[in-house]
């Protein structure tokens, strides 16, 4: 029967092809516009870490004073944490595996003839990183914790920057001249690129950002090498120095395996707090330590910026006027096949036999309205793709986003077929019948 | 023409006649509001500088050698740069300039008692002081960035401390910053508080953009003070005429590099004012141009549905198209009956969506920060769609004033 439906549907689509060709056009123009939205949407609230991210969460403390101020659109300074919360939340190790983080960037001096000095953006860390986040090594390793504890003067670089570097000669154990120091090479890191860089807090780029070199904290903070990133400071005394009790600065991630450890390590945050407020250093509630998983975290940081998600409604606002433009279409065509209809019927169709035929019809508009909706995705990627916005380089589509194309297209144009067809097998064929 | 037989026609086909008015309404409703929101950033991307945009170009040099003598480096490089022909003349700053993105601000008050009250509710807010951006730079910088003071004087030699640990004891502000920090009174000679330092206004200028905008009402709030840039990085500023700028920044590069190789000029940040606007601006032209396709869009498919459908219903109407011109009615009387139905529907249309409109921008408001829909739009609105309507239904009609009387004798 389907064949026979499909054979039906083929002809009645091609008696009238101009109107035809509309409904594949207005669907095609929907789904390409939401298709497109909806795709940038996806790769910007992607899983950075898929596989690793259930694992990963940054706890967040509130040293701040009562009478804090937020500044209108600046930073929350609370997001960030100082460097004494920092080491302590390190030196507890009450997770699985820590880290302390910030950004910094550097002036690379090749010792190579012919290449020019130039900066290269980094991360500034503690031993445990590349174990916590999986960073995965071509060459050497990461550095120790007692690296970490005697601030040596070594650094990670990403593959890209020791090929720069040095070619294709091994670079572990070679030296870097970064800044005003000589570090020594001790490990050299495979393409790793979280996108966004979630563990940072560059706003604003995280989509195009990487990091090309990682040093331990301590040697960025005895060396007083440049920090990047939001640095808050408050109250009295000092509030500027990177050691100070009076700024954040740093980011921190750990790994929790199990739910429970999660809770645990939750109920330690507001237990340090507390103890915390009860030496007066911290003012406020206890409770307002927090624990972000990985994918709240981007939640909260609001990656996505408005304009995208406004250009989403408006893609979804455009397919829903080509919506309500299919159903009148079709409602209209299936309207004028009364005739038709009615003769089946009187030959012994039943309704749902003329629903089932009307539906095919409408889901082969919506199988080529797909395709070309696929066609004019692409085209929306591709202009996506040549603007110079930081998550422009991301717009691709993959297979799951391909399929959903094609799914939301079919679906989109089988729903639009539902109204015209119910109205169509209600129509009394002893009336059609007698005006033949 | 009468209208109740068209009415009647319509109520028979209720539920095609209610889509199409459906489709109308949501039409106007969006293309209502996106109109709205290309003319409120077409706004924002035009905001003036103050500055002579096209005869201006920026380049960013970074030292990298050590212990260097900031001001005399900079000496060095600008008359290395008023050498190159075409230039007329350069100046030199930290970071900020109008656009570029990074600011420096600090709250300035009118006066002690505002300072006073400020400090006490620990906020700006209603205590008369203001957060302007603060620009600083070399002598000259007024002249080359063809600012023209309103009031008072330029910058004397004697006036200028080095680098921004300190404060001047005078600044230049802009026309609106001088309304906004002493309303109906003269600014000019009047003493600011930074923190506590004492600021005396010795210029006025008409308009200064800052580096990054906040909100229409504050963007001109800015300050430029006799403060020398002291850093390893510096923005040199230079003026040519607009066709010279590509060549001048061009020599200036190679010229910077030849005083001093111990540096790194990035060429992202070498750039004419023109292509530092466009990057600043860069989403809001990109949003402008989607608002604009999908209106366009939106009125394209309309249009193809009002015809598509009006085609649809001339075919079924034939028969009754013949009887009718049959027993007397002209071509024209044909021809205005669609028109007349399609009016119908679009106005229905039009009421519907009118009130969506007014929603959508409602809904809007609340989550995009945008303002209140002008109610001339909607008239405007209307307009285009009736417009539009009666051009979709022209060509179906027409045909349909072609059918021939004899149809009506035909069976089927």
């Amino acid at each position: 029967m389907f064949g026979y439906y499909l054979d039906l549907a083929l002809r009645s689509l091609k008696r009238t092809p101009i109107l035809t060709g509309l409904m594949v056009l207005a669907i095609g123009l929907g789904i390409g516009a939401s298709m497109t939205m909806l795709t940038v949407l996806h790769v910007m609230t992607d899983d950075p870490l898929p596989g690793r991210s259930a694992q990963l969460y940054t706890p967040h403390l509130d040293p701040l004073p009562l009478d804090y101020k937020q500044g209108g659109d600046g930073p929350d300074a609370s997001d960030d944490l100082t460097w004494p919360d920092a080491m302590a939340l390190l030196k507890a190790h009450r997770a699985t595996r820590q880290a302390a983080m910030s950004g910094g960037s550097l002036l690379l001096r090749p010792a190579r003839a012919g290449l020019q000095p130039f900066y290269v953006d980094g991360r500034y860390t503690t031993a445990d990183f590349f174990a916590l986040f999986g960073v995965p090594f071509e060459r050497g390793s990461g550095w120790s914790a007692a690296d970490d504890a005697a601030s040596a003067q070594v650094v990670v670089l990403t593959d890209a920057a020791a090929r720069k570097l040095f070619g294709e000669a091994d670079a572990v154990g070679r030296m870097v001249r970064l800044g005003e120091h000589d570090y020594r090479v001790v490990g050299v890191t495979a393409d790793w690129m979280p996108k966004p860089q979630f563990y940072a807090d560059n706003v604003g780029s995280q989509y195009s950002d990487a990091d090309q070199f990682f040093m331990p904290l301590s040697t960025a903070v005895d060396q007083k090498l440049q920090v990047n990133g939001n640095q808050s400071g408050w109250g009295k005394g000092d509030s500027t120095s990177l050691t100070s009790a009076n700024m954040s600065w740093l980011q921190f991630w750990v790994q929790l395996d199990t739910p429970t450890q999660a809770a645990a390590y939750r109920q330690y945050l507001v237990d340090y707090s507390a103890q915390q407020k009860a030496l007066g250093r911290f003012e406020r509630p206890a409770t307002n330590a927090k624990l972000y998983s990985l994918m709240d975290w981007l939640v909260h940081e609001n990656l996505v910026p408005n304009d995208v998600r406004l250009q989403l409604w408006l893609a979804l606002g455009f397919l829903f006027v080509c919506m309500v433009n299919i159903v009148a279409l079709l409602l209209a065509k299936f309207l004028r096949r009364s005739g038709e209809i009615s003769v089946r019927r009187a030959l012994g169709a039943k309704r749902r036999d003329i629903f089932v035929q009307l539906g095919i019809e409408s889901a082969l508009i919506g199988v080529a309205g797909g395709a070309l909706g696929l066609a004019i995705a692409q085209l929306g990627l591709w202009s996506v793709r040549q603007r110079p916005d930081d998550y422009a380089k991301l717009a691709q589509m993959d297979a799951s986003m391909l399929l959903g194309t094609l799914a939301l297209a079919v679906l989109a144009s089988v729903m639009a077929g539902l109204l015209p067809a119910w109205r169509a097998c209600r129509v009394p064929p002893a009336l059609q019948l007698k005006t033949i | 023409m009468q209208i109740r037989p068209i009415l009647s026609t319509l109520h028979k086909h209720k539920l095609t006649a209610t889509l199409l008015i459906l489709q109308v309404a949501f039409t106007c409703a969006i293309v209502c509001n996106v109109v709205f929101m290309v003319a409120n950033r077409i706004n924002r991307i035009s905001v003036p500088t103050g500055i002579a945009e096209n005869e201006l170009s920026v380049i960013h040099s970074t030292g990298i050698g050590r212990d260097e003598n900031a001001q005399a480096r900079h000496e060095v490089d600008l008359a290395v740069l008023r050498a190159i022909p075409g230039v007329t003349s350069a100046a030199a700053v930290s970071y900020s300039l109008p656009l570029s993105k990074s600011d420096s601000s600090y709250g300035a008050c009118p006066d002690q008692e505002s300072r006073q009250r400020m400090l006490q509710q620990q906020s700006l807010k209603g205590s008369g002081c203001v957060q302007p951006s603060v620009y600083d730079g070399t002598p000259g910088l007024l002249g080359t960035l063809g600012l023209r003071l309103a009031a008072g004087r330029d910058f004397r030699a004697e006036d200028y401390v080095v680098g921004f640990k300190n404060k001047p004891a005078v600044a230049i502000i802009t026309r609106a910053l001088a309304q906004h920090l002493y309303p109906g009174k003269q600014a000019l000679s009047q003493t600011m508080y930074f923190d506590d330092k004492a600021v005396r206004v010795v210029g006025i200028v008409d308009t200064l953009l800052r580096p990054r905008l906040r909100t229409p009402g504050v963007d001109g709030d800015s300050i430029i003070w006799p403060q020398l840039p002291d850093g390893s990085g510096v923005d040199y500023v230079l003026r040519s005429t607009p066709r010279d700028r590509h060549a001048v920044l061009a020599a200036a590069r190679t010229a910077l590099l030849k005083a001093s190789p111990d540096r790194l000029i990035d060429p992202q940040q070498t750039q004419t004012y023109t292509e530092i606007r466009a990057a600043y601006f860069q989403r809001d032209t990109t949003m402008i141009g989607l608002l604009i396709a999908s209106a366009l869009g939106l009125l394209f498919v309309t249009a193809l549905g009002i015809a598509g459908l009006a085609n649809f219903w001339v075919q079924q109407r034939t028969r009754s198209i013949g009887i009718r011109r049959a027993i007397g009615a002209t071509r024209g009387d044909i021809l205005h009956y669609f028109q007349i139905e399609n009016f119908l529907i679009v106005t229905a249309g039009i009421v519907l969506g009118v009130l969506l409109a007014v929603l959508l921008n409602l809904l809007l408001m609340t989550h995009y920060e945008l303002p209140r829909l002008p109610l001339w739009y909607l008239p405007i609105g209307a307009l285009v769609l009736w417009a539009l309507g009666q051009l979709s239904v022209l060509s179906p009609a027409l045909r349909a004033a072609q059918v021939p009387p004899v149809v009506a004798t035909r069976s089927v």
